[in-house]
């Protein structure tokens, strides 16, 4: 159980995020690729049972929705990942050997990809992530592992930066989880960029990933009457954490992290959770072309899109720039050299380019709960 | 700092009573029942269920607890009562407790889900009462209420009932109770209706109060239900009852002024310190055990 607990947690610490600049148009539609050669064959290895299930839900809606109209032709394989490292390493095995894949996206969680990811650089096969957000172990494995996903750290100080330019607050108390590679770090991210905007941390509390509990710390922190609360929570801590704060009469704001960011914090945390703001990589209300047609797109697919269906839509769109950036050739060094010229796309997450370390770069937006949903602040 | 102190109160109150139905069993046995908080935790489960169904809360409040009643007979007929008379039953009783604890965590696991599940918005009345500077709210009233409720009636049950007085004797002597024509077997059932229906009670107040359930939901209150007895002296009822009051308060303290980190440190430490100057604990020198 505590495992199943722990990947849960993996899941919703990685999985969230990126969100889009607004996104410029770019010459040439975004996803072009000259003439199909017979379709380059990509395996996408998602999380479609486990604990991600959810997101991995969310991914293949988007990328079928991708399919749907690009003008390249791929030949796109889902496998399951079981949300496990075993799993996802089975599939990468399989992509790389037996399918012979050009280009593989996913895994779903960073706890898998940190796994599977060496295999493909091993063999050299583009690997694409298109939702590890774990600042480590994912990139940083070799040159051929990319990502469309924001880091937690790329995502929280464009959100608190937008945060305060609206409620204006200068004190803070924080809350975080102490026991957990992504809260912690988190914290550390939150912590640099309430520095970096002169908020004064007027008191810091921690609590452990098994506990329920949180008035002690909550009581403590409301007491040094701080302009906001600030929470480095996975989801479901964070639904107590929000629940037992308006308990305990806080009215004021709650800015959370990334764990905050899943239908399901919002579903447990009931009327409490309005007017919490997170930080997000996709806007869903951006009016820009790319993000119109992704909507319309995931309409057909009848699957209400959020940030993992963006992602993984954006995902099959830079392959497709890739390979036409590599005039239109689809083996495994073409997507690579391709992956490397891609800048400026337009995506649903807004214009996109890689970073030189192939991460992504695009900008993030905040979303604050009202009446029961995330909804983007302008 | 009130506001500390009533949330010190209020977590101690479901400590105490989870430990007044531990303390309870050990007292009549000399058993250390593990599948204490499994109890605790279906309970709260199956009170969920029936919410879920459209019973209200103050139905499947009491229900629940019936229902954790009834596992602990069941418990005591599977896991105990076969072992009785053997020699090493208290260790074996003790290892087949923990089997069932993990059958029981693992039925919820397969039924729930290892996910927290969560009692529906709208459960119990959202309200908030203010105590000068500091604030409860009704549940927590209620569940302060219901607990100190409960635990009066135990303790009112134990001295001046008939079935108090034959669990005593239990305690005291089985041989010589059954001499005395107590039917021992009825007794120490009737103990772990009592025990159990008190950790259903636990189970349920728990999951309305921090709202999640969860198959593992128990692990963390049997550590500190261990501490509570142990502080309280093993066996005492009124020692499990301050004792549990006083490790919530210490704990939210440590929580507030040291960290979380060091919870169940401090909460350890303090039972180290009790158990070197008073072996006994707070309660355990009375020379007549209290059931």
């Amino acid at each position: 159980m505590k495992r199943a607990l722990l990947l849960v947690a993996f899941a919703l610490g990685f999985a969230c995020k990126d969100q889009g600049t607004n996104a410029p148009k770019q010459e040439g539609q975004a996803p072009s690729a000259a003439s199909s050669s017979g379709g380059a064959v990509i395996g996408a290895a998602l999380s479609l049972t486990g604990p991600a299930a959810s997101y991995g839900a969310q991914q293949k809606a988007g990328i079928q929705a991708a399919l749907a109209d690009l003008p390249v032709k791929l030949d796109i394989r889902i496998e399951d990942d079981a949300s496990t490292k075993e799993q996802g390493i089975t599939v990468f095995q399989k992509f790389i050997n037996r399918d012979q894949v050009s280009a593989i996206i996913g895994p779903t969680l960073s706890n898998t990809a940190s796994a599977a990811d060496p295999l493909a650089q091993q063999s050299k096969v583009p690997v694409l992530a298109v939702s590890n957000t774990a600042a480590t172990g994912i990139t940083d494995i070799g040159n051929y592992i990319w990502r469309d996903s924001l880091m937690e750290k790329q995502v929280i100080p464009g959100a608190f930066k937008k945060a305060q330019e609206k409620l204006h607050f200068k004190t803070a108390g924080v809350l975080y989880g102490n026991d957990d590679v992504f809260t912690k770090a988190g914290y550390d991210v939150m912590q640099k960029a309430l520095a970096d905007l002169q908020v004064k941390v007027i008191s810091t509390q921690t609590f452990a990933k098994p506990d329920r509990d949180y008035n002690a710390q909550l009581t403590a922190l409301i007491g040094g009457k701080p302009d906001v609360l600030v929470v480095s929570a996975l989801a479901d801590n964070a639904a107590a954490i929000v629940a037992q704060a308006r308990q305990l009469g806080w009215k004021g704001a709650i800015l959370g992290g990334n764990g905050f960011n899943s239908p399901a914090f919002i579903k447990n945390a009931g009327a409490a959770a309005e007017g919490v703001m997170v930080g997000t990589s996709w806007n869903s209300l951006s009016q820009d072309a790319a993000n119109q047609k992704f909507l319309a797109a995931m309409q057909k697919t009848g699957v209400n899109p959020d940030q993992f269906s963006a992602q993984a839509y954006s995902g099959v769109l830079i392959l497709a720039e890739a390979i036409k950036q590599s005039g239109g050739k689809t083996s495994r060094e073409d997507i690579e050299a391709g992956l490397g010229k891609v800048k400026d796309l337009d995506t649903p997450l807004g214009k996109f380019s890689f970073t030189p370390e192939r991460d992504a770069q695009h900008e993030p937006s905040v979303q604050q709960v009202k009446d029961g949903k995330f909804q983007i602040v302008q | 700092m009130g506001q500390q102190v009533l949330n010190g109160i209020f977590v101690g109150s479901i400590y105490a009573l989870f430990a007044v139905g531990y303390t309870l069993v050990f007292g009549v046995l000399d058993i250390l029942n593990l599948a204490h908080q499994a109890v605790f935790m279906l309970s709260a489960f199956f009170a969920l269920v029936l919410v879920e169904h459209g019973l209200s809360i103050w139905l499947a409040l009491p229900l629940g607890i019936v229902f954790g009643g009834l596992l602990g007979i069941g418990l005591e007929r599977i896991a105990f009562r076969p072992l009785r008379g053997r020699a090493g039953s208290n260790l074996s009783g003790l290892i087949s407790s923990i089997a069932m604890a993990t059958v029981f965590e693992a039925i919820a696991a397969q039924i729930f889900g290892p996910d927290i599940s969560r009692f529906p918005q709208g459960t119990f009345p959202d309200r908030m009462i203010s105590l000068g500077s500091a604030s409860a709210s009704l549940l927590q009233v209620c569940i302060v209420g219901l607990s100190v409720l409960l635990m009066a009636v135990l303790t009112f049950l134990l001295a001046k009932t008939r079935l108090g007085r034959s669990i005593r004797a239990v305690a005291e002597n089985p041989r010589a109770a059954r001499v005395l024509g107590i039917d021992v077997d009825k007794v120490i059932a009737l103990s772990f209706f009592l025990s159990s229906a008190l950790a259903g009670a636990a189970g349920v107040l728990f999951g309305l109060a921090f709202n999640s359930i969860s198959p593992d939901v128990g692990r963390s209150v049997e550590l500190k239900g261990l501490a509570v007895i142990i502080l309280g002296g093993m066996g005492s009822v009124p020692g499990a009852v301050l004792a549990g009051f006083a490790i919530g308060l210490v704990e939210v303290f440590t929580v507030a002024y040291a960290g979380s980190t060091y919870r169940d440190a401090v909460s350890f430490a303090v039972l180290f310190v009790v158990l070197v100057a008073r072996p006994r604990g707070l309660f355990g020198q009375v020379a007549v055990r209290e059931a």
